[in-house]
């Protein structure tokens, strides 16, 4: 059966949800080969055998976390090289956006972005996505070369499909474009214990009606008696309210979560562009007229600082 | 030496304006006002503050880049009246439909043909919001990518920057030439003067067409692209929720609504 590169998203050789998402979608197109780079690769096989991965090739070298993008595109390469693949698959993610566009460019193949599906019929994959801001759903096929697509979090269930998987180490020749951009330091994000915005179930954001920093603590108590990420509108990311890495919309975090709660926020095309594929859109605000209530499932026209509160008090007293 | 930094401008659709697909399936351009993509504006405020810094033994000039229609040279005009020193539009009927891979084509050569050492992206156009062509530039001009920065300085011969990425914020370095692209963290763009305006008029717009890059019409265009749109929906308009007034007991109803759609 024709063979699917998978591009793997790891933190230390704990695979990333939207990765096994992915590989949900790559066994609609054939075998997947999972591509795992950086320290820890080889923790990753047995999760991704489990996931359907056929093999799993590694590498670690230094270059990986010691310069930009480009030594892993060197690698997916080498892969790429190795295998003959049908399709490329990777995470659209910021940096694996790039990943794919360099491969794309030196393949000679085209490229589709942000996908939120998958099917295959006779002629190769077709991706679907949603763009204008979601106001449209379009289909695509690549038409030249591999197809190397990326696919964003939440687009497929996670499937357990184990086999026996391989593992084989991947030999990776850096060119000298490898080293061209060094990361001089190096900052992790601190966990704040709650799900990865962009792969929760359920996200809860506050916008410019939160009004200070000090009142998103509410907006957290809500998320936290639902178990989900804590979001924000640009509005409250540029009063310094809340961190840059929790902005949703077009120059933030797109989510697709199963529930999203939108409290205090307007619902301006470019928050939305961040969230309208979210299948069940909640939201609370005090403005009859703001245009996120275009978009509800269930609207509360209320003030959030009386609403959101009452609203977390009734699920915990449930949840009990 | 002096310092050539050319900034790569989209030409978009207003988002705010009502942005749907032609019978070919690409872009309508017409039903909707266009302008200087607002990502794009970030990159030519990064430019100028990089250029008024630079004291190197020459000058630094800032040249402002569009691969568009006839009417994208609405977003140099605004590029230059911000205070950019001249611009390049290349234009050309076979680029209709082009794909990203072919665009990324033409602003290489374009690029090239203008001189640089350091080429000045958005961190993603407003409408086809990819997020791809600064890397792809880089790889097809075979210099460092420096992308999406929320912060961006020129050092010498240096580049550097920070990059926040999703796991970690990154300090980055390279040496020119080089590839940057800034994000909207990166400053607020300024707005055109009175005179900025006057002055843009008399700055120099070049055109250049595919023959002047010896470009192919078939590599480029809707012949040319690599990925074909074969359908494009409208999303169905989301049948109208439930909207409820707050008298009180607000957040309990939400929670009864969120325990029938079994989220509790
Ligand atoms: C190029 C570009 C990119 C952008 N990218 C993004 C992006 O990624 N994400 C994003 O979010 N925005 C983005 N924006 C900004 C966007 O246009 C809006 O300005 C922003 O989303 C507004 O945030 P907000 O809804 O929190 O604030 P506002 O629009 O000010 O809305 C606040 C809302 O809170 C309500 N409210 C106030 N007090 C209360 C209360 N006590 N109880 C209940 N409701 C209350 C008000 O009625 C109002 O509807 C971008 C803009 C541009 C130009
Ligand atoms: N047609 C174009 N002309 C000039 N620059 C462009 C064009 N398309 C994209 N760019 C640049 O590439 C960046 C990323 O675009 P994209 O990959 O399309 O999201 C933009 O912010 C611009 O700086």
């Amino acid at each position: 059966m024709a063979e699917v590169l998978v591009y793997v998203d790891h933190l230390d050789g704990a695979v990333r949800k939207p990765t096994l998402e992915l590989l949900t979608l790559a066994r609609r197109l054939g075998d997947p080969v999972a591509v795992a780079l950086g320290a820890g690769a080889a923790d990753t096989a047995a999760t991704l055998a489990e996931h359907g991965a056929v093999k799993v090739l590694t590498a670690d070298a230094p270059e990986f976390a010691d310069y930009l993008v480009v030594p892993k595109v060197d690698a997916l390469q080498a892969a790429y090289d190795a295998v003959s693949p049908v399709a490329v698959l990777v995470p659209s993610s910021a940096e694996g956006k790039e990943i794919a566009a360099r491969l794309a460019v030196r393949i000679g193949s085209g490229l589709i972005t942000d996908a939120i599906d998958l099917t295959a019929d006779a002629k190769g994959p077709v991706a679907t996505q949603s763009v204008f801001a979601a106001a449209y759903t379009t289909n695509s096929r690549i038409t030249q070369g591999t197809p190397v697509i990326t696919v964003k979090p939440n687009s497929a269930p996670v499937e357990p499909a184990a086999v026996a998987g391989s593992v084989e180490e991947l030999a990776v020749t850096f060119g000298s474009a490898a080293t061209g951009t060094k990361v001089v330091a190096r900052t992790p994000r601190e966990s704040t214990g709650r799900p990865e915005l962009t792969e929760a179930a359920i996200v809860v954001s506050g916008g410019r009606g939160v009004n200070g920093a000090e009142n998103f603590a509410i907006i957290e108590a809500l998320a936290d008696s639902l178990g989900a990420a804590v979001g924000a509108s640009r509005a409250a990311v540029d009063a310094g309210w809340y961190p840059h890495s929790n902005q949703v919309g077009q120059t933030g975090k797109s989510v697709s979560p199963q529930l999203y709660i939108a409290s205090g926020i307007s619902g301006a095309i470019q928050h939305r562009a961040g969230m309208q594929t979210s299948k069940t859109i909640v939201a609370v605000n005090k403005d009859a007229e703001a245009p996120i209530f275009d978009l509800v499932d269930y609207g509360i026209v209320g003030d959030l600082f009386q609403v959101v509160p009452q609203l977390t008090e009734a699920i915990k007293a449930r949840k009990g | 030496m002096s310092l050539r930094i050319v900034v790569c401008v989209k030409y978009v659709p207003d988002a705010s304006g009502d942005r749907h697909f032609a019978d070919d399936l690409t872009l309508d351009r017409d039903d909707v006002d266009g302008l200087l993509s607002e990502l794009d504006e970030y990159a030519v405020e990064q430019a100028l503050q990089i250029a008024g810094d630079y004291d190197g033994d020459g000058d630094a000039e800032v040249t402002v880049l569009t691969v568009g229609p006839e009417d994208a040279k609405d977003a140099l005009r605004k590029a230059l009246s911000m205070g950019a020193d001249k611009a390049v539009h290349v234009e050309d009927d076979d680029l209709h439909g082009t794909d990203a891979l072919g665009t990324s084509l033409v602003l290489a050569k374009a690029v090239e043909k203008t001189g640089y050492d350091l080429v000045i992206c958005g961190m993603a156009s407003t409408d086809g919001t990819m997020g791809v062509l600064p890397a792809m530039l880089s790889e097809r001009l075979g210099v460092p990518q420096v992308t999406l920065l929320s912060e961006v300085s020129v050092e010498g011969g240096t580049v550097k920057g920070r990059r926040d990425g999703d796991a970690a914020t990154e300090q980055l370095e390279a040496s020119l030439p080089a590839v940057v692209s800034v994000t909207d963290q990166s400053g607020e763009a300024r707005y055109p003067s009175f005179k900025g305006i006057m002055a843009a008029k008399k700055k120099p717009v070049e055109s250049l067409d595919l023959g002047d890059l010896d470009i192919e019409a078939g590599d480029v265009g809707l012949e040319g692209a690599w990925t074909l749109v074969e359908s494009a929906t409208e999303r169905p308009a989301r049948t109208a929720g439930t909207i409820v007034n707050d008298e009180g007991k607000g957040g309990d109803q939400l929670a009864e609504y969120l325990v029938s759609q079994k989220f509790i």
